[in-house]
C-alpha cells in the first residue's frame, strides 16, 4: 500500500452527498447533491442561514445524522477511503482518530461527570497507545497550547470549573488530541462573547495548521469565515451555491444570493444608509422551488432558472451554480 | 442639547443571588448580591436612537426591563417625558404604559402560540381600550400588518405558520399598536439570520422616519448598533464605560473597553486591519474586580484603577469612566 | 368545517391512526362508556328497580337458560335474579360519573392553584406547594376515608345513601389534585419566563388575565394528559372504596359494589357474579390508562 500522505488524493472528498429525512409529507431532502474537497491543511468555511444544511453536511461526514435522517446518496472518502458506508463501530474509529470536532456547545462535547484529564488521557491512550504518564504529559502540553493558564494543576477539575471560553480551548484540545487530519468545527463561538470569540478563532486557526490539520468550519458567520477560511462554500436551501477562495467570494461574490448576503451585512465602517436586502425568505424543506431554489428571491433571474437546476459552473477561481455563468447566456448578453 | 425623552439617572439594580437559607446556614455562607446595573446614567432625545452594547452580564438587558417598568430598580431614577417610571406606582404607569413599547429577542417565546395574529397584534389595543368602535381594531391590525410587510391576510393565521423574520414583523406591529413614542429593542436581530437581520432593520429604520420613533437598542452586536444608533452607551459588568456619539465611537473610541470590542470585530471587508492580541474573559460578575471592572484585562492600567472606579468624564466624543481614556494619552 | 378538516390533517391523527395500542383501546373506552350512557338502549331489564326482577331467575348460570323460567342470561344472574350484564351496564354509569366528576373537581382545583403557585411564586407558592407534599404524603384510600368518615358523621343518617356518591367524588378528587397542581406549576414557571408574558405584562394586563388568557392555554396539553391518566385511577379508587363499602351504595352499585357482592358468591361457586364486573372494570381501567399514556406520548413535542 502506498503512503496515503504521498496520495494526490485530497484528504476528504465529498462527492453528490444527499441527506434526506422521511416524512410523513414525502421525503424531505435536507442536503442535495453536496460536492467539494478538501487539501490538507485547508481550512474550508461552510456557510449558510439556518436551515441551508451546513450542519447537516458536517454530520454526514462524521456519521452522526439523527435518525430517521440518512445519508440518501453520494460518497465520502477521507484519504480515499471510502467512510459514508461504514458501520457505527468503524465509525467511532475514525471519529476519534482521524476527524476531531468542536461543536457550539461545549458541555456537549464534555462528559461533566470526569475530569478533563480523564477524558484527555483516554483519548490519547485510546487512539495513540502510548503510557498513561506520557498521555497525561501530552494533554498538558495540549491544554498549554490552547491557552488554560496554569493547566498542570487545571488538568484536574472538572468542565463545570471552567468559563464558557476556557471550556471551548478543552474542547478544541479534545478534538486535536489524537492528532486527527481533519477537524469539524460547527458553529465553535456562536455561543461566545465577541472578546472571547476571536481568542478561540485564533487558537483553533494556530493549532490546527501547526498541525497540518484540514479545518472544515461551519458558521454562520461571515466575519469569521473572512478572518479563518481560505476556500468558502454557500449553501442554501441545501444545495451548494458557490464555492471558492475566501477573498474572491467576499470581495467579488458571483452567486446573486452570496452578493445579497454580502450586502445584507452591515458594514462597522458604516457607510451605507440602507441595508441591501433579498426578499422574502429561504423556502421551507417541504417547498423548494424547482429549476434554481433562488429563482423566487433572485433580482436576476431569467426563464431558464425557474425550469433547469443550474450545474455547477466554473468561474475565474470559483465555482458557481448559476445560469449568469453559462457560456450561452454571456454570448447573449454581450 | 434638546428636550431628552428619557432621562436615566445613577440607575442601579441589584439581584439578591443567594444560595437557599438553610444552605447558607450549612455551609456558613454569606448572603451574596449581583449588582447588575450599577449607576448608569443616560438620555435620549425624541427621534433619536441611542444603543446600549455590551457583552454577556453587562446589564444591558436589565436596563431594559427597568426602563420600560418590568423590573423595579434598585436605585436611581428613569424619567419619560417628566414622568417617573416605577412599576410599584400603579397609576402613574398607566399614564406612561400606552407610549412605551418593547421588541424582543426572540420571535419564538415573543408571541403566543395559541393565539391568533390579530388578536395578539389587537392586546395592547385592548388593553388600553383604544380602537374600540365597531371594526375600527380589525382595520387597524390589516393596517399594520402592510405597514410591516406582512398581508392583512396573515391576520387569521397562527405563529407557527410563520419564518423567524415574519414573527420579528409580526412583534413589531404589535409593538406599534399602541402609537407608542419610545420603543425599547432588546437585541431583536440576534436570532436571526443576516439577510433577514437586514429586512428587520430597514424596516425598524423606516418605521422610525416614518413615525417619528424614539429607539432604546440593545445588542451584542457592533456593526448592528453602528448601522442603528446615533449615539451608543459601552457597558462593562453593569458600568457604563463610555457614552459617546456612534461615529466619532468607531474613530477614536476613548475607553480601552470600547477599543478591545471594536477590535473583536471581524473583519468581514477583508481589509486586512492590524489585529491587537485579545485576552481575558469577563469576570464572575458576583465577585467583580475592585475599582474600575476591566483593569485586569486592561493593557493600559495604573494602579489608581485597582483602587477605585473611575469618575466619568467628559472626552472630545462623550464621556468616559477611565483615568486614562484615549486623548489623555 | 376548517376546524374538523385540520384536526383529521394533524399529526395528532397522524399518530393515532398508525398506533394500535391506542386505536384498540379507545375502542374499547368507546364501547363501554357507550354502554354505559345508553344502557337502556342495550338490555331491557333495569336492575334497579324492583319491577323489573324475577326472583325465579336467581343464580342463572352464564348461556344457559333458566332451570325455572327458561330465559337465558348472557353473563348470567346474581341471587335476586338482577341480570350481571345489566348490572355491569349500570354499575359502570356510577363508576363513570364519579370517576369523570372527581377529576373535574380535581382538575378545576388543581390547575387553579397550580396556576397561582407557579405565576405568583414566592410565599403564595411556598405554602401551596408544601400542603401538595402533605397531600402526597396520605394514601389517596386514606384521605377519601377520611373524608368519608367526616362526612358519615355530620350527616343524618337516612340521607347517607343519597350523599355517598357526592362524598366519594369530593374524596377522590380532593386525593387527585396535587398531580395537577404540581405539572401546571411547572408549566406556568416555563411559560412565565416566556417574552409574550413580558409583553402582556408591559401592556398592563391584570396577572388574572395573563394567567388565563395566555399561560393556560399554553398548559393544557400535561393537564389533558393527567386528567386521563387520573381518570383510570379515579375509577379504580372508586372500585376500591365501594368495595371496601364507604362508596356507592348497594341501591346504586357501581362496578366496586358489584365486585363487592360478587365476591361473596365465589366460593359457592357463582363465579361469575364476580368474574363479569371485575372484567369489566380492568377493560376500562387499562384501557384509559393506555390512552393516557399514548397522549403522553403524543403530545410531547421532544419524542417527535
Amino acid at each position: 500500500m502506498s503512503d496515503p500522505r504521498t496520495d494526490k488524493a485530497p484528504l476528504l472528498s465529498v462527492r453528490d452527498l444527499t441527506v434526506q429525512f422521511p416524512t410523513r409529507g414525502g421525503l424531505l431532502t435536507a442536503v442535495d447533491q453536496v460536492s467539494f474537497d478538501l487539501a490538507d491543511g485547508e481550512v474550508l468555511g461552510l456557510v449558510g442561514e439556518s436551515g441551508a444544511g451546513k450542519s447537516m453536511t458536517g454530520s454526514a461526514i462524521i456519521g452522526l445524522i439523527e435518525p430517521p435522517g440518512r445519508i440518501g446518496g453520494g460518497t465520502i472518502h477521507l484519504r480515499g477511503d471510502r467512510i459514508d458506508n461504514l458501520s457505527p463501530a468503524e465509525m467511532r474509529r475514525v471519529r476519534g482518530r482521524k476527524v476531531g470536532m468542536v461543536f457550539q456547545d461545549p458541555l456537549t462535547s464534555l462528559n461533566p461527570l470526569f475530569t478533563i484529564a480523564e477524558q484527555l488521557i483516554e483519548t490519547i491512550q485510546t487512539h495513540l497507545g502510548v503510557s498513561k504518564k506520557e498521555a497525561r504529559e501530552r494533554a498538558v502540553a495540549l491544554l498549554d497550547e490552547v491557552g488554560i493558564p496554569a493547566a498542570s494543576r487545571r488538568i484536574d477539575d472538572y468542565p463545570h470549573q471552567f468559563s464558557g471560553g476556557m471550556r471551548q480551548r478543552v474542547v478544541i484540545a479534545l478534538a486535536l488530541a489524537a492528532e486527527p487530519d481533519l477537524v469539524i468545527a460547527d458553529e465553535p463561538t456562536t455561543a461566545l462573547d465577541v472578546s472571547v470569540q476571536a481568542q478561540i478563532i485564533d487558537v483553533l486557526k494556530r493549532l490546527c495548521s501547526e498541525r497540518n490539520a484540514s479545518v472544515i468550519l461551519i458558521t454562520h458567520d461571515m466575519g469569521v469565515i473572512a478572518e479563518t477560511a481560505d476556500r468558502v462554500a454557500v449553501l442554501y436551501a441545501g444545495r451548494l451555491a458557490e464555492i471558492g477562495p475566501v477573498r474572491d467570494v467576499i470581495q467579488n461574490a458571483k452567486h446573486p444570493y452570496t452578493e445579497g448576503l454580502m450586502g445584507s451585512i452591515p458594514s462597522i465602517k458604516g457607510t451605507e444608509s440602507r441595508l441591501v436586502q433579498i426578499p422574502g425568505a429561504m423556502p421551507r424543506l417541504t417547498n423548494i422551488p424547482t429549476g434554481c431554489a433562488f429563482n423566487p428571491r433572485c433580482p436576476k433571474v431569467f426563464d431558464r432558472c425557474e425550469k433547469e437546476r443550474p450545474a455547477l459552473l466554473r468561474e475565474g477561481q470559483s465555482e458557481v451554480a448559476c445560469w449568469l455563468y453559462d457560456e450561452e447566456r454571456k454570448e447573449a448578453v454581450t | 442639547m434638546s428636550d431628552p425623552l428619557l432621562q436615566v439617572k445613577d440607575l442601579t439594580r441589584i439581584f439578591d443571588v443567594s444560595k437557599p437559607w438553610l444552605n447558607r446556614v450549612i455551609e456558613r455562607d454569606e448572603k451574596q448580591y449581583l449588582r447588575a446595573v450599577d449607576e448608569v446614567s443616560f438620555s435620549i432625545n425624541k427621534g433619536e436612537t441611542f444603543a446600549l452594547v455590551g457583552e454577556s452580564g453587562s446589564g444591558k438587558s436589565t436596563i431594559a426591563k427597568m426602563v420600560v417598568g418590568l423590573l423595579a430598580a434598585s436605585g436611581g431614577e428613569i424619567v419619560f417625558d417628566g414622568q417617573a417610571i416605577n412599576p410599584a406606582d400603579t397609576k402613574a404607569m398607566a399614564a406612561v404604559r400606552s407610549r412605551l413599547q418593547m421588541i424582543f429577542q426572540s420571535p419564538f417565546a415573543s408571541l403566543n402560540p395559541r393565539w391568533k395574529v390579530k388578536d395578539i397584534i389587537a392586546e395592547p389595543m385592548v388593553s388600553f381600550g383604544l380602537y374600540g368602535e365597531g371594526n375600527a381594531r380589525v382595520k387597524r391590525v390589516e393596517e399594520l400588518l402592510e405597514l410591516v410587510g406582512l398581508s392583512a391576510a396573515d391576520a387569521a393565521k397562527f405563529p407557527h405558520e410563520f419564518s423567524g423574520g415574519q414573527r420579528q414583523r409580526i412583534a413589531i406591529a404589535r409593538a406599534l399598536s399602541s402609537n407608542p413614542e419610545f420603543i425599547v429593542c432588546d437585541e431583536p436581530t440576534s436570532a436571526l439570520d443576516v439577510s433577514v437581520q437586514a429586512q428587520i432593520l430597514n424596516l425598524m429604520r423606516d418605521l422610525q422616519d416614518e413615525l417619528g420613533l424614539t429607539y432604546l437598542f440593545i445588542s451584542h452586536d457592533l456593526s448592528v448598533v453602528r448601522h442603528m444608533a446615533n449615539r451608543i452607551g459601552v457597558l462593562y459588568l453593569g458600568a457604563l464605560v463610555e457614552n459617546a456619539d456612534a461615529k466619532e465611537l468607531f474613530l477614536r473610541p476613548q475607553h480601552p473597553y470600547s477599543k478591545m470590542l471594536l477590535d473583536a470585530v471581524p473583519d468581514v471587508e477583508m481589509t486586512g486591519r492590524p489585529r491587537v492580541e485579545l485576552s481575558g474573559e469577563i469576570p464572575n460578575p458576583i465577585t467583580p474586580p475592585s475599582g474600575c471592572p476591566f483593569h485586569p484585562r486592561c493593557s493600559i492600567m495604573v494602579d489608581e484603577c485597582k483602587a477605585k472606579m473611575p469618575p466619568s468624564i467628559e472626552t472630545p466624543i462623550g464621556e468616559a469612566k477611565c483615568f486614562r481614556p484615549e486623548f489623555q494619552l | 368545517m376548517n376546524a374538523l378538516s385540520r384536526f383529521i390533517a394533524s399529526d395528532f391523527t397522524y399518530k393515532f391512526v398508525r398506533s394500535p395500542v391506542a386505536m384498540i383501546a379507545s375502542l374499547v373506552v368507546f364501547i363501554l362508556v357507550g354502554g354505559a350512557i345508553f344502557a337502556p338502549l342495550f338490555t331491557s331489564q333495569n336492575p334497579f328497580d324492583p319491577a323489573s326482577l324475577n326472583l325465579m331467575n336467581g343464580f342463572s348460570h352464564p348461556m344457559e337458560p333458566n332451570q325455572f323460567t327458561g330465559e337465558s342470561f348472557i353473563f348470567g344472574t346474581d341471587d335476586q335474579g338482577r341480570d350481571v350484564y345489566a348490572t355491569i351496564l349500570y354499575g359502570m354509569r356510577i363508576s363513570l360519573f364519579v370517576g369523570f366528576s372527581a377529576v373535574m373537581f380535581a382538575m378545576v382545583l388543581g390547575v387553579t392553584l397550580g396556576l397561582i403557585a407557579g405565576y405568583t411564586g414566592g410565599r403564595t407558592d411556598t405554602i401551596i406547594m408544601r400542603i401538595a407534599d402533605i397531600q402526597l404524603t396520605f394514601p389517596a384510600i386514606l384521605v377519601a376515608l377520611l373524608i368519608f368518615g367526616i362526612a358519615k358523621g355530620i350527616t343524618p343518617p337516612g340521607r347517607r345513601d343519597e350523599v355517598a356518591i357526592w362524598v366519594l367524588i369530593i374524596a377522590i378528587g380532593l386525593s387527585e389534585w396535587v398531580n395537577f397542581a404540581r405539572v401546571v406549576r411547572g408549566a406556568t414557571m416555563v411559560e412565565k419566563s416566556k417574552e409574550y408574558v413580558d409583553a402582556a405584562r408591559l401592556i398592563g394586563r391584570s396577572p388574572f388575565t395573563i394567567m388565563l388568557r395566555h399561560i393556560l392555554p399554553n398548559t393544557l396539553s400535561p393537564v389533558l394528559v393527567i386528567a386521563t391518566i387520573s381518570l383510570a385511577l379515579a375509577i379504580i379508587a372508586e372500585a376500591t372504596l365501594s368495595f371496601l363499602g364507604v362508596g356507592a351504595p348497594p341501591t346504586q352499585p357501581s362496578l366496586g359494589t358489584l365486585i363487592r357482592i360478587g365476591q361473596g358468591f365465589l366460593f359457592s361457586g357463582e363465579w361469575w357474579i364476580l368474574f363479569f364486573p371485575a372484567t369489566a372494570l380492568l377493560a376500562l381501567a387499562l384501557s384509559v390508562n393506555l390512552l393516557g399514556d399514548w397522549l403522553r406520548d403524543a403530545l410531547n413535542p421532544k419524542l417527535k
